[in-house]
């Protein structure tokens, strides 16, 4: 609550300071800068990624990136930098390890639980509705 | 009978597990720092009104707690009045760290409300907070004689973090200095 409180405030603080952009050397500077901020978590509102927060820790956090950038790590080295800092929670898409696997492959095991459920459940109706007995003529289907 | 209530039981099941999510969630924003166990990152940062002294990390002797605060963080101001306490009576020594603040903000802050700190280090830019994993204001850092982090606080320190875990911690990391 305190946080969603302090969000509110730095939406109000910093809502301009959002636009100010940083002093990027080209376009591809920019871009990499843009996609990187884009998987790393604001951890001060944590729903919002980097790119999409305005609190002042994201936009120190954005030119950190950008200074790791020019130091010429690589993506993966800059992540594992702000891991090491922060924990993986800083990473928007968690890395798939033991620990995740019922986050990443959960979503898939409940489909097949729904696959299997839904098919035994149509297999159980079949054999009672079985051979269907000839509908009897009712007389309404006059279209001879 | 138990195929007719199963959809009831997933159904409870369910609404327990967001229930406790719901009653969980204010714990679930504080995260674990990675840097416990680990050495406190070395930094060299000017201190707070002695306009000409820098000082670094490593020129501090363990155990001891380092408080990250600002002026504008109003949970500073909730934990003050014990951090004064632990500074005045507290086995170990408190540093400060003045995280992103205007110097004569920060300046006007302690004297309003007293200065429990041997000194307060100054980060206006916050580039070692990142390095020391910093995410907001307050959080306290236990760092021992070897310079290991021994545990983080996130957010004001209450009276019970003091005495169930801080205090302790604080003790047994004296006794290990003297061993």
């Amino acid at each position: 609550m305190k946080h969603l409180i302090a969000c509110l405030c730095f939406i109000w603080a910093f809502g301009a300071a959002a636009i100010e952009p940083l002093d990027f050397r080209d376009e591809a500077e920019a871009d990499r800068n843009r996609a990187l901020s884009a998987e790393l978590r604001c951890l001060v509102c944590q729903n919002q990624n980097l790119l999409d927060s305005d609190a002042f820790l994201a936009k120190d956090l954005r030119r950190e990136v950008l200074e790791l950038m020019r130091r010429g790590l690589s993506d993966d080295e800059i992540k594992a930098y702000l891991v090491e800092r922060y924990g993986t929670f800083v990473l928007y898409r968690p890395p798939v390890k033991p620990a995740t696997w019922l986050l990443w492959f959960g979503p898939a095991l409940f489909v097949a639980a729904g696959l299997w459920l839904v098919g035994r459940a149509i297999r159980r109706r079949q054999p009672a509705s079985g051979p269907l007995p000839p509908a009897a003529d009712d007389g309404m289907n006059n279209d001879d | 009978m138990i195929r007719r209530l199963l959809p009831v039981l997933v159904f409870i099941a369910l609404a327990a597990l967001l229930v406790a999510g719901l009653f969980n969630a204010p714990y679930k924003e504080i995260i674990p720092s990675p840097l416990v166990g680990k050495p406190l990152p070395q930094f060299r940062l000017p201190v707070l009104n002695q306009p000409e002294r820098t000082a670094a990390s490593t020129e501090l002797e363990g155990p001891y707690l380092l408080n990250i605060w600002g002026s504008w963080c109003p949970g500073c101001r909730v934990e003050h009045p014990l951090i004064e306490h632990i500074a005045q009576n507290g086995p170990v020594p408190v540093y400060g760290f003045n995280y992103k603040d205007e110097p004569a903000d920060a300046a006007r802050w302690l004297e309003r409300y007293g200065d429990p700190y041997v000194f307060s280090f100054t980060d206006l830019p916050g580039k070692v907070a990142i390095d020391l994993g910093v995410y907001g204001a307050p959080e306290t850092f236990v760092v021992d004689r070897r310079g290991i982090v021994r545990y983080k606080q996130i957010g004001p320190l209450s009276e019970t973090d003091w005495r169930v875990k801080v205090k302790p911690l604080l003790e047994r990391l004296n006794l290990e200095g003297q061993q």
